[in-house]
């Protein structure tokens, strides 16, 4: 089992390797000079070109490539062509704050996905499915956007002014020092994660329900709740992580729309703020952020996935 | 519906188990089972017998109480000893019961156990849930008591394993030690030995008749198989859509059948020896050799009897004077048509196939014999060009062929036509049967659409679909319709080869039977050759001239059939005949 994991550890690290040179190459083929972005139009010839030596430009591509990737292994980011400050110390707090975000938004979503995906698959056909079949139907047609302002129009506008509809931590202080602004952005995550999570979680359930080993155990005259538990949950658990993994993946970039529209200072709103301003590193360094997102949770789906089946797991044995 | 015998059963008092007027209908109100009834008995095994279909599992689920999705009870009752009505019990009364009092054994092993959970813990589960034993350690004891009742090693590690690192074989046994862990009073066996092998299937009836004997358990052998029930049953009850046709002890039942159902199902049992015909073609015996392609055109429709040669059984042994032309073709490769030579395909450390060497002279028929596992299938799928990972050569007509389809000339590819194992996926469910006969014909691109539709109706004549089913889809099809539309797709480009890959193991025996039956025809009427790949050796006589065994990929025993059957040279052959159970 531990050969399998290391080996798609292994080729997780390729994939990133290959992540990073494509955005290397794409930022290289966007419009405009970074050393007259930084400096302005108005800018001399030789401020320019002093700028550009100090900045590496003039070095080959490759070996900008490869100075630029050594320094990502050693955390340090490269400096943000926008404030002049490094991008690591830029990008730190938010980071933060949007793993924040995500977190709580995937820890509410997971289970809740799971257990009413579960009762939707037990109750199947009854009014209880239809109702979070329907839901979630309608919940996953709807952008994460108009969620987030419906939410926004029920709990912090006339009809209930009870949640603050934006953030506003004073410098300095961390976002979650302030829950009550958390619960509003994080609901919406929820809300638009977890309709995927419920309609995948029951059509495996109905699956592995109807499965000949589940009849098997409730003519052992298992108790139905073990049933469900032991007999079903783990075989359901390993697909159902594909999707929670991609899921987790969106949120990544889905955030930014959703710290956008509430004003969060995470990464969504540094990667709206580093495009504008052609802060090229800072773009970098967020889209190497998201691929190891997206590597990371993938990997942890594949394991979950060799977890719950002991065939895979013996092999790797063997 | 019950005869005599199954009244006084049922008013006998020992009686553990006693259904009665069963009825069951589907949600949708269509009656499935219209008034079963039968009784069981200590220590008896009572066999129900029917075709796919017939209610019969139904019956036997409804014996723990259980209707499976979209089924209901509406009528009748399940008895225990007690005179409780098992199907008047609450939730949690049936569940005290199932799996307690009374047991279940599955078809399919390797569905029915939890992938995810170990055998000894699977086993324990059941004990636990009906609180068997005081202790841990009292349960521990039965689970190693149970295995070794079973035929299993009962140690710590053995009990740690998985349900993926044991054979079909361990897997059943697990399953059989699982129903009788809680020492049930009646045992519920659903068909438990018809995805096993003939070894394995004699091991594991061998282990159900000790276990219901020694521990008075009666037990409800649900089964298709009639030679099965002479085997392990006292009893039998006959099952024809919904209703009990025929009960009574095996002799009775099985020696002088009332019903002319049973007397069908009886017929359609293949023997060893050849004695009885199944279908309509008798069975080839010791003087049949080759089939003479000339003759064809002599195959007369009426049917034959088993002992005098009318037309067709003349043309099938025309040449039975020259032994040599039925007997040599197999080491000579010069006259065969089909030759396979030092044929060797290995997946890694396995080695599937170990040199294999065979011949098939024109018009005749082989039965290519060998368990799961054998690499059968491995090497029809190789001369088919299916497969083309091998090494040695597979040849027609002296010419050596390519290694994959892709390779092979439309031609040479026409001439070697494949039938699948189970007609209910090679058939694409989207096409009309006209639509996927014609598929081989499009291929070719010689005839234009009318000629084809008219070779299409040609080829479902010659299987004995008429033009009713032309336009029909596969869902609306029986599996035997289906096998014969599958069989009229190989046939319409007039192969000189036709490879069976266990075509009849899906199928129900009188299905069976009439499949077998075709075949025969067929290649008589035809003249050509025809490679019967099985696990099912009791086939033998009723389809080839020449039986090849094959074991771990190499052919261990090879010969005309009655040769083989006679006189086996290896010790395989003579322990699969040996365990080949027979009425």
């Amino acid at each position: 089992m531990m050969s399998m994991i290391l080996r798609r550890l292994a080729i997780s690290l390729v994939i990133l390797l290959v992540v990073s040179m494509l955005v290397f190459v794409a930022t290289l083929l966007l419009p405009g000079d970074p050393a007259q972005a930084i400096l302005g139009q108005q800018a001399t010839p030789e401020r320019l070109a002093a700028l550009r030596e100090q900045m590496d430009l003039n070095d080959p591509v490759w070996q900008r490539y490869l100075t630029w990737l050594g320094g990502l292994f050693v955390g340090d980011f490269g400096v943000s062509a926008a404030s002049g400050g490094s991008v690591g110390e830029l990008l730190g707090e938010r980071i933060a704050a949007s793993l924040v975000l995500m977190g709580a938004a995937a820890l509410i979503s997971v289970p809740a996905g799971v257990v009413v995906g579960t009762y939707s698959a037990i109750r199947r056909g009854k009014a209880g499915d239809h109702a979070a079949t329907g839901i979630s139907l309608v919940l996953a047609a709807l952008p994460e956007f108009v969620i987030g302002i419906a939410l926004v129009t029920v709990f912090s506008t006339t009809v209930f002014s009870i949640l603050p509809s934006v953030t506003m931590a004073p410098p300095g202080e961390n976002v979650w020092d302030y829950p009550a602004q958390l619960i509003l952005p994080v609901l919406t995550l929820v809300l638009v994660v977890m309709p995927y999570i419920i309609r995948m979680m029951r059509a495996t359930m109905i699956e592995v329900l109807d499965s000949g080993h589940v009849e098997m155990a409730r003519l052992k005259g298992v108790p139905e709740r073990q049933v469900i538990l032991r007999h079903a949950l783990p075989h359901a658990v390993a697909p159902v992580a594909q999707v929670v993994a991609i899921q987790l993946a969106w949120l990544a970039g889905g955030i930014v729309v959703v710290e956008f529209l509430f004003r969060y200072p995470g990464v969504g709103q540094a990667l709206v703020d580093a495009v504008t301003n052609r802060d090229v590193q800072v773009v970098q360094a967020l889209s190497m952020l998201i691929a190891v997102l997206y590597i990371v949770v993938n990997l942890l789906a594949d394991v979950v996935g060799i977890l719950t089946n002991p065939k895979l797991r013996t092999e790797g044995a063997r | 519906m019950s005869t005599e015998t199954a009244e006084t059963t049922t008013t006998a008092p020992t009686a553990v188990l006693r259904a009665d007027g069963l009825k069951v209908a589907t949600t949708g109100g269509k009656e499935i089972l219209h008034g079963v009834s039968f009784a069981l008995t200590p220590g008896k095994i009572m066999a129900l017998v029917g075709e796919s279909g017939s209610g019969k599992t139904t019956a036997g689920l409804a014996c723990l109480g259980h209707f499976r999705t979209g089924l209901q009870h509406t009528g009748g009752s399940i008895l225990l000893s007690d005179s409780t009505d098992l199907l008047e019990l609450s939730d949690a009364g049936r569940r005290a019961l199932r799996g307690g009092s009374v047991s279940y054994v599955p078809q399919d092993p390797a569905l029915s156990l939890n992938p995810a959970m170990r055998i000894g813990e699977q086993i324990l589960e059941v004990l636990r849930v009906h609180g068997y034993g005081s202790t841990e350690a009292e349960r521990r004891e039965r689970l190693a008591g149970v295995l070794t009742d079973v035929g299993l090693p009962a140690d710590a590690d053995y009990q740690r394993r998985w349900p993926h690192q044991l054979s079909g074989g361990q897997q059943q046994r697990v399953g059989i030690a699982m129903a009788f862990a809680c020492r049930p009073e009646v045992m519920v066996l659903d068909e438990p030995t018809t995805g096993l092998d003939v070894t394995t299937q004699a091991l594991v009836l061998q282990t159900i008749h000790q276990l219901a004997a020694k521990h008075d358990v009666a037990g409800l052998y649900i089964t298709h198989d009639l030679a099965v029930v002479a085997e392990v049953a006292s009893d039998v009850a006959v099952m024809l859509e919904g209703d009990v046709v025929e009960a009574g002890s095996v002799k009775e039942v099985l020696y002088s059948p009332q019903h002319r159902y049973t007397r069908k199902l009886l017929n359609s049992v293949p023997d060893l020896a050849g004695r009885r015909r199944i279908g309509d073609v008798s069975a080839i015996t010791g003087e049949h050799t080759v089939v003479d392609p000339d003759a064809g055109t002599q195959a007369a429709s009426e049917p034959s009897t088993g002992t005098q040669p009318t037309g067709r059984r003349a043309a099938v042994s025309d040449r039975a004077p020259e032994p040599a032309a039925a007997t040599q073709p197999a080491t000579n490769d010069d006259g065969a048509l089909l030759s396979v030579s030092d044929l060797r395909l290995a997946y890694g450390d396995n080695q599937v196939l170990d040199g294999i060497d065979l011949a098939l002279a024109e018009g005749e028929s082989m039965m290519l014999l060998g368990e799961s596992g054998s690499g059968k299938t491995t090497l029809a799928r190789c001369i088919a060009g299916l497969n083309d990972a091998y090494q040695g050569s597979v040849a027609l007509s002296g010419n050596t062929l390519e290694r994959g389809t892709r390779q092979r000339s439309a031609d040479e590819r026409h001439r070697i036509q494949y039938v699948f194992q189970s007609p209910f996926s090679s058939l694409n469910p989207r096409r009309t049967i006209a639509e996927s006969v014609e598929v081989p014909l499009q291929m070719s691109g010689k005839l234009n659409a009318k000629q084809r539709r008219a070779k299409v109706q040609e080829a479902l004549d010659q299987v004995r679909l008429g033009a009713t089913y032309l336009d029909r889809r596969p869902g609306q099809l029986s599996g035997g319709e289906r096998q014969r539309a599958a069989i009229a797709r190989a046939l319409v480009n007039a192969p000189s080869v036709l490879v069976c890959d266990e075509v009849t193991s899906a199928l129900d025996v009188s299905v069976q039977a009439s499949i077998i039956d075709l075949l025969r025809t067929l290649q008589v009427d035809t003249g050509m050759a025809m490679l019967f790949v099985t696990h099912n050796i009791a086939l033998a006589r009723h389809i080839s001239q020449r039986l090849a065994v094959l074991q771990k990929g190499r052919i261990v025993d090879l010969g005309p059939t009655g040769d083989v059957l006679e006189n086996p040279q290896h010790s395989y052959t003579r322990e699969l005949l040996t365990n080949v159970p027979s009425l």
